[in-house]
């Protein structure tokens, strides 16, 4: 993980009057770019806030005359459950997955063995199959446990299957921290777990963060497992939210307000933490 | 730390569930999907629920079934449409994601708040994501809509819905067509071993290829995979998913960019100026070169999602849609709607072999060159 995109520039360029123009082209491009990625926010919120009956194609952009606040209550009512079970689920998944992973990254990279980078590698993969190709036995073995429909079925595959991404996090992170550090813990005399517990796992939180936060945001946006793995009372929100705005008589508003709540979570967590988050995101593309 | 300390041995131990769970979740299933793609599990709708199924080995029926046969020419399309799809969904990426970077790279105001803005996208999930682009895409409604800010009347493409393809080609013709691509790509690798000297692989290679060529021209033509022509394209309503699929992810290309120019070092730049080299000169000679190995990272990444890709596309234009099916989604409606488990087995595992043809080379190259330095 050593690439990060630095909070704050280098020594910004001077502008003198020559530059003007080209800073105001920059500008422009910014904003049609920022429009592109900000105009179906703006659809989403205006919709939601619409009354059923004042959502036609004609007027998709006008903002609501009045503000209709019960399409929430009512995609609540809908998909609330859903967001309950997808709160237990990605709050139990990313905390077995985080710290499996962390027991994992300290013991590939500080107790290296021979062939160990050959296990991992081995060990990631699983990070890139398509789910599609594991499906079938996952459902059969989640089934033959007596876990099918029920939310532990779930919390099992999450975890198994975010194991390389947590583990690849926490390896890359604790390369970091200097083999020093535990080699004098040894000389010390102390061994695997007093390691772990008194040098590894304080220095871990940055690591535990970007992890957790990475996690979440996958279990909780997480779509195939859902649909194939649980049953109407246990269906995470991903999927009470497809078929929410699968009908097609559905007035529009019911499904842009679900999809507002379905993502506030991820969206907040982001927001809030971007800089763990975009790390977790630079960490995916593997490289040490 | 030598022989096998009692440190040694908890640190296997740590390691060992999660090898066995994945070695059991990842590389048996794997297997066990490839086994059942073998038979005929689910092919007789009475013995798919069964308790105890009769489950018979059939070989590679199910595959020669989903290429060759009469009833699937929906798999067909799909592995078209998920070829075509890659392409342009990491082109699409791949451009903007640079542009808004090198943008970036000049340090406008408020550059964080920007940042924020390209990539809150890569948080939400693809079912979010499809809901909302499903509503902009209407047919009377949302983008469609754009031009009448302009005083144009509004557009009407029927992004989602449109039945159109282009640059269609007969399905009968793959063979011919996969054989002529391997034999000029075979032909290029000839070229380059001779020109670096390499004997043996010109040889070999140009021997190849000219087999390939051989077979493609003499004997190709003669090859039937269906009795009547089939003819497979870009069907243009996988065009809104692509923009939609780009509006996601292309933050996330963004942000590699961003992290590799941010990465070059000052100086490079300053002596590339001393040089005299022009802003055009300096990014042409100096800074893309360097950022060759993220965009290869980049494609890598962005191609292995969008040939899992269809929580989007079930999102955007349902399930039911065989204008923009992909694989991944036909796999879940066979095997989880339809109950035909073997069939199901089969694109899944056609779908890993797509995959892993992205993953494999990069995940073997990228770990040989790290044990190289321990």
């Amino acid at each position: 993980m050593t690439t990060t995109v630095p909070a704050t520039k280098a020594a910004p360029t001077p502008t003198s009057g020559k530059l003007g123009l080209r800073r105001v082209g920059l500008y422009v491009l910014l904003v049609i770019a920022a429009l592109f990625f900000l105009l179906p926010i703006y659809l989403l919120i205006a919709t939601a806030l619409k009354s059923p009956d004042a959502i036609n194609l004609a007027t998709t952009w006008q903002w609501p005359r009045a503000l209709n606040w019960a399409s929430f209550a009512d995609a609540w009512g809908k998909i609330g459950g859903n967001m309950l079970n997808s709160l237990f689920l990605a709050v139990v998944a990313t905390i077995l997955s985080a710290l499996l992973g962390s027991l994992n990254g300290y013991a590939l990279s500080k107790w290296r063995f021979r062939g160990a980078n050959t296990l991992f590698a081995l060990m990631l993969f699983g990070m890139f199959i398509p789910y599609q190709a594991v499906l079938i036995p996952l459902f059969q073995f989640v089934k033959s446990l007596g876990l099918y429909g029920s939310i532990w079925g779930l919390i099992l595959a999450h975890v198994v299957y975010g194991l390389p991404i947590t583990t690849l996090i926490f390896r890359n992170y604790y390369a970091e921290v200097p083999d020093a550090l535990v080699e004098a813990a040894t000389i010390d005399g102390a061994g695997f777990w007093s390691i772990y517990r008194q040098v590894i796992f304080p220095l871990s939180v940055p690591g535990f963060v970007v992890v957790i936060i990475w996690e979440f945001t996958q279990v909780w946006n997480e779509f195939l497992f859902a649909a194939t793995l649980t049953n109407t009372s246990s269906q995470p929100v991903t999927y009470a939210l497809s078929q929410l705005a699968g009908g097609q008589a559905v007035s529009w508003n019911l499904p842009m307000a679900g999809a507002i709540l379905a993502a506030l979570p991820t969206l907040l967590v982001y927001i809030l933490l971007g800089r763990f988050f975009v790390r977790g995101l630079l960490a995916g593309s593997v490289k040490g | 730390m030598k022989g096998l300390s009692r440190d040694r041995l908890w640190s296997i131990a740590v390691l060992l569930p999660s090898v066995v769970l994945l070695a059991v979740f990842v590389y048996g299933f794997i297997a066990r999907t490839v086994y059942v793609s073998m038979t005929d599990w689910g092919n007789d709708p009475a013995q798919a629920l069964a308790v105890n199924p009769i489950i018979r080995w059939v070989g590679f029926a199910n595959y020669q079934e989903l290429f060759t046969g009469f009833l699937q020419g929906r798999f067909r399309q799909e592995l078209v449409s998920t070829i075509f799809f890659t392409l342009f969904f990491i082109l699409g990426c791949l451009a903007l994601g640079l542009g808004l970077a090198l943008v970036l790279d000049r340090n406008p105001r408020g550059e964080g708040l920007w940042r924020t803005i390209f990539l809150f996208p890569m948080s939400l999930s693809f079912i979010v994501t499809g809901t909302i682009w499903r509503w902009m895409l209407q047919p009377q409604g949302g983008v469609n809509q754009f031009p009448q800010a302009l005083g144009l009347p509004a557009g009407n493409f029927s992004w989602l819905s449109s039945t159109e393809g282009i640059w269609k080609f007969d399905w009968n013709a793959l063979p011919l067509i996969t054989a002529s691509v391997v034999g000029l790509v075979l032909i290029l690798l000839a070229v380059r071993a001779a020109r670096a000297g390499d004997r043996t692989r010109a040889i070999v290679s140009g021997v190849c290829a000219a087999l390939l060529l051989g077979w493609a021209l003499l004997v190709g033509p003669n090859v039937r995979l269906l009795p009547a022509p089939e003819l497979h394209g870009f069907n243009l309503a996988l065009i809104g998913i692509i923009i939609a699929a780009v509006w996601q992810m292309s933050g996330y290309t963004m942000a590699l960019y961003l992290a590799g120019l941010r990465g070059i070092p000052e100086e490079l730049r300053e002596a590339a100026k001393v040089d005299g080299a022009s802003d055009f000169g300096m990014y042409r000679h100096v800074i893309f070169p360097l950022l060759a190995p993220i965009t290869l990272s980049a494609m890598i990444i962005l191609g292995h999602i969008s040939l899992k890709i269809f929580d989007l596309v079930y999102a955007m234009a349902g399930p039911d849609n065989t204008y923009t099916s992909v694989p991944a989604l036909n796999m879940y409606l066979t095997s989880f709607r339809q109950n035909q488990f073997a069939l199901g087995a089969a694109i899944g595992t056609i779908l890993l072999i797509l995959v892993a043809f992205v993953i494999v080379p990069y995940l073997s190259s990228s770990f040989r060159s790290e044990e190289g330095h321990a």
